[in-house]
């Protein structure tokens, strides 16, 4: 096959877009497909041709295996992309795309099979020679869970071998808890994923998340394209990525790089994927599982080696080799990507779902904005809420984050709480700076609670003057707009009367000591 | 005109300024803060929606403004306040000044989402602070207190009902 002429988008938001915008520099056309609240969504508008396909809940539309491939059929999609989340890991969907005759782009069924079961996964890789961390490959009964935790010793961490997300995972501290502990991981495993198999491992203490992209063509060449560091995480989710790691050297990447690519060829692997690793403070990294899609934080990767993904899984998706070998691939600068995600920091992280009524993007040199927002746009509560994905690219990790900063900066978002301030915070932090992370450190970060930086005096006066002339404005130009900024200045009345009054004390207050 | 603004910093600080604006017959706008002319020449412009570019003397400032939560924001370089603003002679003003924490109080959504629980139904007694009622968006639950202490007069929205940011879900007197 030459190449593809038609590709279905089997997802939404960002990546949706994403994979839009590569398909039209293809010369691809390209078929979005949209639920009841994403009619106005980005992805629908950016595409050649769009469907609708139900309802906005996720298992009426977009987790619709039957609606997905009946679109394909009337589109004459000749491929369908994924993307990440929804139907990316699907090996069920992967497998009904080769049966209608559609080009899954992603790996085979069978090898997703294999890498969806930590245990399975665990087999294959332990045949292929790749490290682990020292525990059991196959589920355990309750006796067989001591035996394996004395045999690697406490602390271990219990694990649901169907599992994912943190359900079905207990951290054990010493003998004595392995029962309670054992228990409660059965129990949640069975009720989240319908088997109560649990394995263990042992627990490693602060490690850093370092990860492995490689890539297979359809004629057994698989490369490693660096690592990209992503320690940054709040309760399991990833919240910074950076690439290459700073703990990183040439000779550790080839060393995690070849054991990605014997992880991938184990499997059969082809496409685009990611061998996770948990990595020591000693440096020793150890296979922790694969990710069988593209990832969020794929455009670090891209800025640091120079190459598009989505393209080249397009590519060998069609049958093509891939276009380069392992000695040409070479790293070059540093990349920093920020989540966006539509919630308050100030509010236990509560999701902020709304309307945007303001939105301005930054831009200029080696910023990367993946968006799949817009002004005017209402961010609807039923899907995850990741906005855009906000990349920095300098040729050094201290001027990555000195771009970084000067492009949140520039940032603006109204309407709806975001994440933004939180990424100052950890910008500016000085572990962070120097690389001291691992995926307990954001929550430490949270938790030590840092005094929020005094503000100026000097931006509280200038705030003021703001807030003075954006009131007389609006009663010059009344009508609409008028009456929000009514609404507001009337609702934090309301809200706020308590420090109102201090407020007017101390005012007094000041009067008074005036000389 | 002159208006009274606090100006409430992320970390609590809270600040009140008297500002006055006017415009001389030649168009050149002329700012007093607490009575005090900004020293060095001043400009402000409105170049877009909710954006002021500020010139004091030779200091540029891009101001922007967020009116979409409860309170309104203002956006100096990478910090956020909250303003007050209250036009001195506007009776509204003067109304909400006297009115302190007595009466009766609202409590709205932050947040689109859906009804998923009544923690204190009408009648009961609550102190400030107090959950009320709980909301879900994007399964996140979210428990919206009293805002003073009282009795839950009214409650306005039913379990399992869909509400907007802004929607009054109940009343405390």
């Amino acid at each position: 096959m030459a190449t593809f002429k038609k590709i279905l988008i089997a997802n939404r938001g960002e990546i949706a877009v994403r994979v839009i915008r590569a398909c039209r520099e293809l010369g691809i056309d390209s078929v979005a497909v949209y639920s009841e609240v994403d009619r106005n969504a980005l992805h629908v508008r950016k595409a050649d041709e769009a469907y609708a396909i139900g309802p906005a809940a996720a298992r009426e539309s977009y987790l619709n295996i039957d609606k997905i491939l009946a679109v394909a059929k009337r589109a004459k999609a000749d491929a369908i992309h994924p993307g990440y989340g929804f139907l990316s890991e699907n090996a069920g969907f992967a497998e009904a795309c080769a049966k209608a005759g559609v080009k899954f782009i992603g790996p085979t069924a069978a090898a997703m099979n294999i890498m969806g079961s930590k245990t399975s996964a665990r087999r294959a890789m332990e045949a292929a020679g790749v490290p682990f961390v020292p525990g059991s490959s196959k589920g355990l009964t309750l006796d067989e869970a001591a035996g394996v935790a004395e045999k690697v010793g406490y602390p271990v961490m219990l694990k649901a071998a169907a599992g994912g997300g943190g359900k079905g995972m207990r951290l054990v501290q010493s003998a004595k808890d392995l029962r309670s502990a054992y228990e409660g991981a059965s129990s949640e495993a069975a009720r989240a994923f319908n088997s109560d198999e649990v394995y263990i491992e042992k627990y490693i203490q602060q490690p850093r998340h370092i990860e492995v992209q490689v890539f297979g063509d359809e004629h057994g060449n698989v490369v490693y394209l660096g690592e990209r560091e992503c320690s940054v995480q709040r309760r399991h989710q990833k919240v910074i990525e950076e690439a290459p790691s700073a703990i990183v050297d040439e000779e550790m990447r080839r060393r995690m790089g070849e054991t990605a690519v014997r992880v991938a060829k184990s499997a059969g692997y082809t496409n685009a994927g990611t061998v996770e690793f948990l990595v020591d403070a000693q440096k020793n990294f150890y296979f922790l599982e694969m990710n069988t899609r593209l990832q969020v934080e794929h455009p670090v990767t891209e800025l640091v080696t120079g190459l598009d993904l989505v393209h080249l899984q397009i590519e060998v998706a069609a049958g093509k080799k891939l276009p380069f070998k392992q000695d040409e691939v070479k790293l070059r600068g540093h990349a920093i990507e920020c989540r966006i995600y539509a919630e308050d920091p100030d509010n236990s992280f509560f999701p902020s779902p709304g309307k945007i009524t303001r939105l301005m993007s930054p831009s200029g040199p080696g910023i990367r904005e993946d968006s799949g927002v817009y002004e005017g746009w209402n961010v609807p509560l039923d899907y995850d809420p990741m906005l855009s994905k906000l990349i920095a690219y300098a040729p050094t990790r201290r001027m990555a984050i000195a771009r970084m900063l000067r492009a949140l900066d520039e940032y603006f978002v109204a309407g709806i709480k975001t994440n933004l301030p939180l990424f100052r915070k950890i910008l500016r932090d000085q572990d962070f700076a120097e690389a001291r992370i691992d995926t307990g450190y954001l929550e430490r970060l949270l938790a030590a609670d840092v005094v929020t930086q005094k503000s100026s005096n000097e931006a509280a006066r200038v705030a003021a003057i703001g807030a003075a002339l954006f009131a007389m404005n609006n009663g010059a130009n009344g009508g609409g707009s008028n009456a929000g900024a009514n609404n507001g200045v009337a609702n934090g009345k309301r809200n706020g009367v308590a420090e109102e009054n201090v407020a007017w004390k101390s005012v007094a207050r000041r009067e008074g000591l005036r000389e | 005109m002159t208006y009274e603004i606090t100006i409430t910093a992320k970390d609590g600080a809270a600040q009140s300024y008297s500002v006055e604006l006017s415009r001389s017959k030649d168009g050149v706008l002329r700012c007093r803060v607490n009575g005090e002319e900004v020293k060095g020449g001043f400009d402000a412009q409105n170049p877009e929606r909710e954006i002021i570019s500020m010139l004091v003397g030779n200091q540029s400032y891009e101001v922007k403004r967020d009116l979409s939560g409860a309170e309104l924001q203002v956006i100096v370089g990478e910090e956020r306040f909250t303003a007050d603003v209250r036009d001195p002679r506007s009776l509204k003003a003067r109304r909400a000044k006297a009115g302190a924490s007595e009466g009766p109080k609202k409590i709205t959504a932050p947040m689109p989402g859906k009804v998923v629980r009544i923690i204190s139904p009408e009648g009961t007694p609550v102190e400030a602070g107090q959950g009320v009622i709980v909301i879900e968006a994007m399964k996140m639950q979210n428990e919206l207190k009293s805002p003073k202490k009282g009795v839950v007069k009214k409650i306005m929205a039913a379990v399992g009902a869909t509400v907007n940011a802004g929607d009054a879900l109940a009343v405390v007197e």
